[in-house]
């Protein structure tokens, strides 16, 4: 009786091992995971922790998720402290080694960058919730998506080195692809550089940097902090004394004040996806950049 | 009491001391082990005593080091940048001289062509001056704007190199600071006990306060929460100071140490959890240690700043004691491996004190005195047992479900135990599209039971006999607005045996049960209203409709609560 029981399990155990052959990546975010998956194509499973619609900075530790990390053998963090308030219970609560700081299983996203808007030292929480690392919004630079997406294929080279050539071979077509279309979406805002405008809250400014757009405001007075009347009555002039044309916003937040502001600066309201699958036909990393720069230029055109 | 007023007054002369302390102790750590290495090097040459100054100075100024690497990182990145943003425009310089140069050859060639008709050469010749100047304008410009971004291009590399050379000589310079004397703290310096990324443990301090005005005069009975407010005025309802980090890579510890004021303006301490929980034990197990709150039901894990009311639900109260139910033990729980969230929790925690209310309290219940009791063997431990499980029902709703029970001897005689048992439920929803986490809707309830054997006690005339009683909660929060959340619960205990009948001789010695509250049956409403002016910080304004079916009396109370947080970022659990 033992016997077939022992045996029983041992035939469950290793049906589940062959069941899970691919490589599990838990990415914290969907712009991380879809860069998993250009990688990874087949070989790989991804799951993203945040829904690509909401806020990044507030997201329910469900425990589902910790399941899915418990059986992770990747986990990619995207860092600086965006996932602050809901990761570490989760990852402690997977008991999961394979995906611990230090391990192959562990890659913190961020780390390859160089970080934008690193907070002064005299800065502190009267300034709004302001990330202690710098801003953590650096995805929407495709040359930080390329970096990352490096970082990435070196890791799950060593942890699963049988496919190492065809991870390799994928990000060399993956960075080709990138790269020629970068200098498409260059070339589609080039007449616009030095653009002025004002995003919600300071989400583009990897992406501004980039594109050589000038954020000169946000609609939040500080980070975090939402839209007070007294900050929304001084910024309208000063975005008509700079002639600021955009309005950019994710799609996650409120569009009333967005409009408003809009509409007594004259300048256009565009709606942008910050992460993949964050509005529909955004099925990958490039294609959330195509969409946010046709926005752009349509909105700019039109 | 005046012995926790010293321990605090230590703790805050230790954390003003800290950087002074603390710092000067470590540079000397490293001093004195330098000049030991250099006493060793003394019979060696005098060159590798040099690479030992050497290496000594760069490893002391690491973190400035880093910094300056850092700074030229970002300086190249620049250069880099404005390298390339001037070479993509000096090719488009030059695409524009090689498109007028043909434009010119054009005109040219229209010209050297045979002159057929008399006006073609005139226009042509008409023509060309014309160009030429066009022309002449544009390279002029052109080799202006290159001339110019030579210069600038110059300028920057020139700032650069000065700078790279500042820095160079920065670190070069940098051992000398590395002296006792650099690390003293001065007046000047701000006191910086940990900062993110020098320390290993994140600390952070959380204050919670409340004011509460109520038709009962003894607002400190009718609450059955140690941290809820208990007096007409102003209550500190939990100051707390939370230490958490990696202990090595297999541990994760957690230290809570609570300061609190009492009615009497007395200033308590209380170390509410100190646990270490392991990172990677096999076969999913997790292992926790040291003391703290039981996995029981819902709410009671939670800290009270993380409640959704300003006080505690009556249940958790009566069953689980006015300050919840933890102690010191160990716990063991097992993650399943099955598709959808299932974990199983077996904790074994002393069963003794004051947090162990229905179980070997000093102050045993229902009338009773409480009799010496030891634990003998392992059945008079506390064990508490739960599974629960999770799945979602939606794209945007989760539910979790939980049974829990904990079994142990309580005090009111020999081989008399206690159950309690309960069933939790917690439903979430949330929108895909949420923004700081808002809108959403949650929906929590618990029901608990109590099995007590209560002993026999002679003198106050009580025999041996089992009591069942039961309470339950259920509350809603809705989010409904960013930064806003609407609240209702309603609570439900049944009446307590020593109240039924007999009220009259009890509502005096009501006073005596304390924190546990009425014993009568009672039924309370709660509506609120919390405005979270930011992640750190908020106001929350309570009333409790309290009906006390037992003697037919209500009461009304209106609670102001405020909350803040300092220092780190807690994460929050689902």
């Amino acid at each position: 009786m033992k016997i077939k029981l022992c045996l029983c399990t041992l035939a469950i155990i290793s049906w589940a091992s062959v069941a899970h052959a691919k490589v599990n990546i838990v990415a914290s975010t969907p712009e991380i995971g879809a860069l998993a998956q250009e990688i990874g194509k087949d070989k790989v499973e991804v799951l993203s922790i945040a829904k690509p619609t909401e806020d990044p900075h507030f997201v329910d530790a469900k425990p589902g998720f910790i399941v899915k990390l418990n059986k992770a053998d990747m986990l990619i963090e995207a860092g600086m402290q965006l996932e602050i308030g809901w990761l570490p219970n989760l990852v402690l609560s997977a008991r999961n080694p394979r995906i611990l700081v230090g391990k192959a299983g562990y890659l913190l996203a961020s780390n390859a960058i160089s970080p934008l808007e690193i907070p002064d030292p005299s800065m502190d929480r009267s300034m709004g919730d302001v990330h202690p690392m710098g801003n953590p919004h650096y995805m929407l630079d495709p040359l930080n998506g390329k970096i990352v997406a490096t970082r990435i294929c070196e890791q799950l080279c060593q942890i699963d080195a049988a496919n190492g050539n065809y991870y390799k071979e994928n990000l060399v077509d993956f960075t080709k692809r990138l790269e020629t279309k970068l200098s498409e979406w260059q070339k589609m805002l080039e007449p616009f550089r030095g653009l002025k405008v004002v995003s919600y809250h300071k989400t583009f400014s990897y992406f501004a940097k980039r594109f050589n757009l000038n954020v000169v405001g946000t609609l939040e007075p500080k980070p975090g902090i939402p839209p007070s009347p007294t900050h929304i009555n001084n910024l309208i002039p000063m975005m008509n004394n700079e002639g600021v044309k955009l309005v950019i916003i994710e799609p996650f937040r409120e569009r009333k004040t967005p409009e408003f502001v809009a509409s007594h600066t004259g300048a256009k309201l565009v709606i942008l996806p910050i992460m993949v699958w964050g509005i529909k036909g955004v099925d990958d990393y490039i294609a959330l950049f195509d969409y946010n720069i046709h926005q752009i230029v349509s909105a700019l055109r039109g | 009491m005046k012995l926790p007023s010293y321990i605090l007054f230590l703790c805050i002369l230790i954390a003003c001391m800290g950087e002074w302390l603390f710092t000067p102790i470590t540079v000397y750590g490293e001093a004195t082990s330098t000049t030991d290495k250099d006493s060793q090097l003394i019979s060696t040459t005098e060159e590798q005593e040099k690479d030992a100054a050497d290496s000594k100075e760069i490893r002391i100024r690491k973190d400035e080091f880093d910094e300056i690497v850092g700074q030229l990182q970002g300086m190249k990145e620049l250069l880099l940048t404005m390298k390339r943003d001037y070479e993509v425009r000096l090719n488009e310089m030059q695409e524009k001289i090689v498109a007028l140069e043909k434009e010119r050859t054009q005109t040219t060639d229209v010209v050297s062509q045979p002159a057929s008709t008399e006006e073609a050469p005139i226009a042509g010749t008409e023509d060309i001056p014309m160009k030429k100047e066009e022309y002449g304008a544009v390279v002029e410009k052109i080799q202006k704007m290159e001339s110019d971004y030579n210069i600038r291009l110059k300028e920057i590399q020139e700032t650069y190199d000065s700078r790279l050379e500042e820095m160079q000589q920065k670190v070069a310079v940098a051992p000398q600071p590395a002296s006792p004397e650099a690390g003293k703290w001065s007046p000047e310096q701000p006191i910086t006990l940990l900062s993110t990324g020098k320390s290993y443990m994140n600390i952070s301090f959380d204050g919670l306060f409340a004011a509460a005005g109520s038709t009962a005069e003894e607002l400190g009975s009718l609450s059955s929460g140690g941290h809820d407010p208990n007096q007409r005025g102003f209550t500190v309802q939990n100051l707390e100071t939370t230490f958490d980090g990696a202990v090595d890579p297999y541990f994760k510890g957690q230290a809570s140490i609570v300061f609190q004021i009492d009615q009497d303006g007395e200033s308590l301490i209380e170390v509410e959890e100190a646990f270490l929980t392991s990172m990677s034990l096999p076969l999913n197990l997790q292992a926790k240690a040291g003391t703290f709150f039981t996995e029981f039901g819902r709410l009671n894990p939670f800290h009270p700043h993380a409640w959704d009311f300003a006080d505690q639900p009556l249940v958790n109260g009566r069953f689980l004691g006015p300050d919840g139910l933890r102690g010191p033990g160990a716990r063991l729980s097992w993650l399943a491996p099955t598709s959808n969230y299932t974990e199983l929790f077996f904790t074994v925690q002393d069963s003794q004190g004051e947090t162990a209310y229905s179980f070997r309290n000093d102050d045993a219940l229902f009338g009773r005195e409480a009799v010496e009791t030891s634990v003998r063997s392992m059945e008079d431990m506390l064990y508490t047992q739960r599974v629960t499980t999770s799945f979602d029902v939606t794209d945007e709703t989760t539910v979790l479900l939980g049974a829990s029970s904990a079994f142990g001897p309580n005090s009111t005689g020999r081989d008399k135990d206690t159950i309690v048992y309960g069933l939790d439920m917690f439903w979430k929803w949330k929108s895909s599209y949420a923004s700081g986490g808002f809108p959403f809707v949650t929906w929590q309830t618990e029901v608990m039971g109590r099995r007590f054997e209560a002993g026999e006690d002679a003198d106050a005339g009580l025999s041996n006999e089992t009591l069942n009683n039961w309470g339950a909660y259920s509350q809603i929060a809705w989010g409904f607005k960013k930064r806003w959340v609407a609240g209702f619960r309603v609570d439900y205990v049944d009446g307590l045996k020593e109240f039924e009948g007999h009220e009259e001789e009890e509502e005096e010695e009501g006073h005596h049960h304390h924190g546990e509250g009425l014993g009568f049956e009672r039924l309370r409403f709660s509506p609120n209203l919390t405005f979270y002016s930011s992640e750190f910080s908020k106001i929350r304004l309570q009333y409790n409709f309290d009906d006390i079916l037992g003697n037919d009396t209500s009461e009304h109370t209106v609670v102001l609560q405020f909350e803040f947080l300092l220092g780190s970022h807690g994460a929050h659990k689902f």
